[in-house]
């Protein structure tokens, strides 16, 4: 129909089946990049900017994984900064001041605490949205009152610290990062895994007779990742420790946004679970129709968040190397807007977890890149949320024309 | 004479003090098209979601090929093969075709990951019997027309094998080129040996697709015949006046 005369990059886009949203995000990405680089003398650009904005970008990255659920579901999370403080907060003090403190299993034990938490009190919330109806812009709104204040009660505001070095590697300090030679068989190992898949899905659609991608496509569809992730690690790899050249590879924290990421994606678009979370978005009654458990899904939606919530409170207090109140205040909103910026619908049924680590890496590249520039934080909440703003309209343009392309 | 593939006894339904659905009986048999009609509120809808699951009967029994089954959710219905294509089609828009199709039965390989190859494959072929030019699965159904639309929720509940199907004013959102692709849908269905249940408050909707026509009044049935017996003026007379018709009335 509308697709009747598309243009040659929309046909070679197509045969390819590369999601041209993320594509336009990361060319945006690479504009911010080239920008910033310029302004800041070629800073930006140097490994070891890379690395701490990649750091930094680990929390919200790994919070806009659940969050992309959530929104896609057609319901919101306020409550994950408070949540993420309450657990960094309670994986600080259990450490210190917890039954196994002083032993090996201090801060281990600490931390998955932390971590249940995080996913109980997100299946709580889940469960007053899903089974008593109350909707989750409210129930989460009173969760980041109540997660706040808990936080605070745990110490009456003290701030807990020092804290277990073996702790703060989660966080990718100096210690925080697994080296360049250990790095170097994690890339080979991720290539391996994404050529194994592909061809395992060709070999699917041949076995059904079902048409499979020309292989130059398949070959720019793999090669693609594949030199993204020998470049990301290149990077990693060239960034040294301080007075040295032994290279630092993948901070902790980076490998934990990889693994959430990953599974997050695996279960949203490989898992009858994540097919039924999309359904329910894009129309509740055609996927209670069909059979679904909306409740269900609900509540496992808000689980996930809780969880991912908890896991990116340990990472902070990790970072820090501290407990302290003001962890992961205002998150929320950077959380949400990452989903958003990657291209999340906030009507719902629409968002992918790959758009929203690459919205969070968009988010704090800006802030990353401001910061370089010298430019002082007020500014700097002018021309984020402007981005914001700016980033979901060229969204919709962009939707609108898809159609042509 | 041979079983009823789908009988209602006596079936009831109220909301409240209003009585949607009044001790309904009716029957549905293998290949054949029973057309359903009624204003609006006179109990279609009503009498659709009790069969299907969405809102099951407070009274009275649904049998299937002689044997009572209690309806009370929608995967009941699925896997009594009662497969339901509502007025608004109940499609995801924003996901692709075969997604639609097995929506709620999704296949999957043995370590749980959905079968995409596989769903494709399947929602090809029933296509292929449906709407040979609907070829493109991979666009999100809510970029296809009408017709397509219908298609893929036909394809839904062909695919599964239904062995009653129940259609809510198929033909009301549809332009004229549309409805006659439906019009031959039906028919090849029925020739499959499919119970039909067409519903529409439209006379001509379904008039010439239906063998037998039954005509709902205030959640009473009012009345009931075979086509042939019955003249269109007749059948208005009954949706309007809710006169009951003698001789063809199932016993009560
Ligand atoms: N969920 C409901 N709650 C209350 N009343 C309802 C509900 N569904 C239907 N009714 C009532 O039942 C009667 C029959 O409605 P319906 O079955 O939708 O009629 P039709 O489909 O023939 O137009 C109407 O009076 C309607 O107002
Ligand atoms: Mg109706």
């Amino acid at each position: 129909m509308s697709s009747a005369t598309p243009s040659l990059v929309g046909r070679v886009l197509r045969r390819i089946e590369i999601d041209v949203r993320l594509l336009g995000m990361l060319s945006a990405l690479a504009l911010i990049a080239l920008a910033f680089n310029r302004a800041s003398d070629g800073v930006f650009l140097t490994p070891r900017n890379l690395y701490n904005l990649a750091v930094q970008s680990s929390v919200v990255g790994v919070m806009a994984c659940g969050m992309v659920l959530v929104i896609v579901s057609r319901h919101i999370d306020l409550s994950v900064g408070s949540l993420l403080g309450f657990a960094g907060m309670l994986a600080a003090l259990l450490q210190v001041d917890g039954l196994l403190a002083g032993s090996r299993l201090s801060w281990p034990s600490a931390s998955l605490i932390a971590l249940a938490c995080g996913g109980l009190i997100g299946a709580a919330q889940g469960w007053w949205i899903a089974y008593r109806g109350v909707p989750a812009f409210v129930v989460t709104l009173g969760g980041l009152m109540i997660f706040r204040g808990s936080a605070y009660l745990l110490t009456d505001g003290r701030t807990v610290a020092p804290l277990d070095p073996g702790f703060e590697r989660l966080g990718g300090g100096i210690e925080g990062s697994i080296g360049v030679g250990p790095s170097w068989a994690l890339a080979g190992v991720a290539i391996i895994v994404i050529a194994l898949l592909t061809l395992r899905t060709r070999a699917e659609r041949r076995r059904h007779g079902v048409t499979v991608p020309p292989l130059w496509a398949e070959a720019i569809r793999v090669g693609l990742p594949v030199l993204g992730v020998l470049a990301f690690v290149a990077v990693m790899n060239a960034h040294t420790l301080p007075r040295s050249d032994v290279g630092r590879g993948l901070p902790i924290p980076v490998l934990v946004l990889i693994a959430v990421g990953s599974s997050m994606h695996v279960v949203s678009r490989a898992t009858r679970f994540g097919r039924h979370v999309y359904a329910m978005g894009g129309s509740p009654t055609a996927a209670a129709r069909a059979g679904i458990d909306l409740r269900r899904v609900t509540l496992v939606v808000f689980t996930a968040m809780g969880l991912l919530a908890g896991i990116a409170g340990v990472l902070t207090s990790a970072r820090l190397g501290a407990g302290t109140n003001s962890m992961g205040t205002l998150s929320e909103l950077a959380v949400i807007a990452a989903a958003v910026i990657g291209g999340t619908s906030l009507a719902g049924g629409v968002g992918s977890v790959a758009g929203a680590v690459l919205g969070a890496v968009v988010m704090q590249s800006l802030e990353n890149g401001m910061v370089l520039l010298g430019i002082s934080s007020a500014v700097r909440q002018v021309g984020i949320g402007a981005v914001l703003v700016l980033a979901v309209w060229l969204d919709t343009v962009w939707t609108r024309r898809g159609d042509a392309l | 004479m041979t079983a009823a593939r789908v009988a209602l006894c006596g079936v009831s339904k109220a909301f409240g003090g209003v009585v949607a659905v009044d001790a309904v009986n009716l029957e549905l048999t293998a290949g054949e098209v029973l057309g359903l009609l009624g204003h609006n509120g006179a109990g279609k809808s009503t009498l659709v979601k009790m069969l299907s699951g969405a809102d099951p009967c407070d009274r009275g029994e649904i049998r299937i090929d002689d044997q009572p089954v209690s309806i009370r959710t929608p995967r009941d219905a699925r896997r009594l093969g009662i497969e339901t294509i509502y007025q608004d089609l109940a499609l995801a828009d924003n996901l692709p075709v075969p997604a639609n199709v097995f929506l709620g039965r999704e296949r999957t390989t043995r370590f749980g990951r959905l079968d995409e190859a596989a769903m494709e494959r399947a929602t090809r072929d029933v296509l292929e019997r449906l709407n040979p030019a609907l070829s493109d699965l991979h666009r999100p159904v809510g970029q296809l027309s009408g017709g397509q639309r219908q298609s893929v929720a036909i394809a839904r509940a062909l695919l599964f094998e239904a062995r009653v199907l129940i259609m809510d004013e198929p033909t009301a959102a549809l332009g004229p080129q549309e409805t006659g692709q439906v019009a031959e849908q039906i028919e090849r269905l029925k020739g499959e040996g499919i119970a039909i249940l067409l519903v529409s408050h439209d006379l001509h909707d379904v008039f010439d697709l239906s063998d037998r026509i039954a005509v709902l009044k205030n959640g009473r049935l009012v009345g009931h015949g075979p086509r042939e017996a019955l003249s269109r003026e007749r059948v208005l007379e009954m949706i309007i006046a809710g006169s009951v018709v003698g001789g063809d009335l199932p016993p009560r």
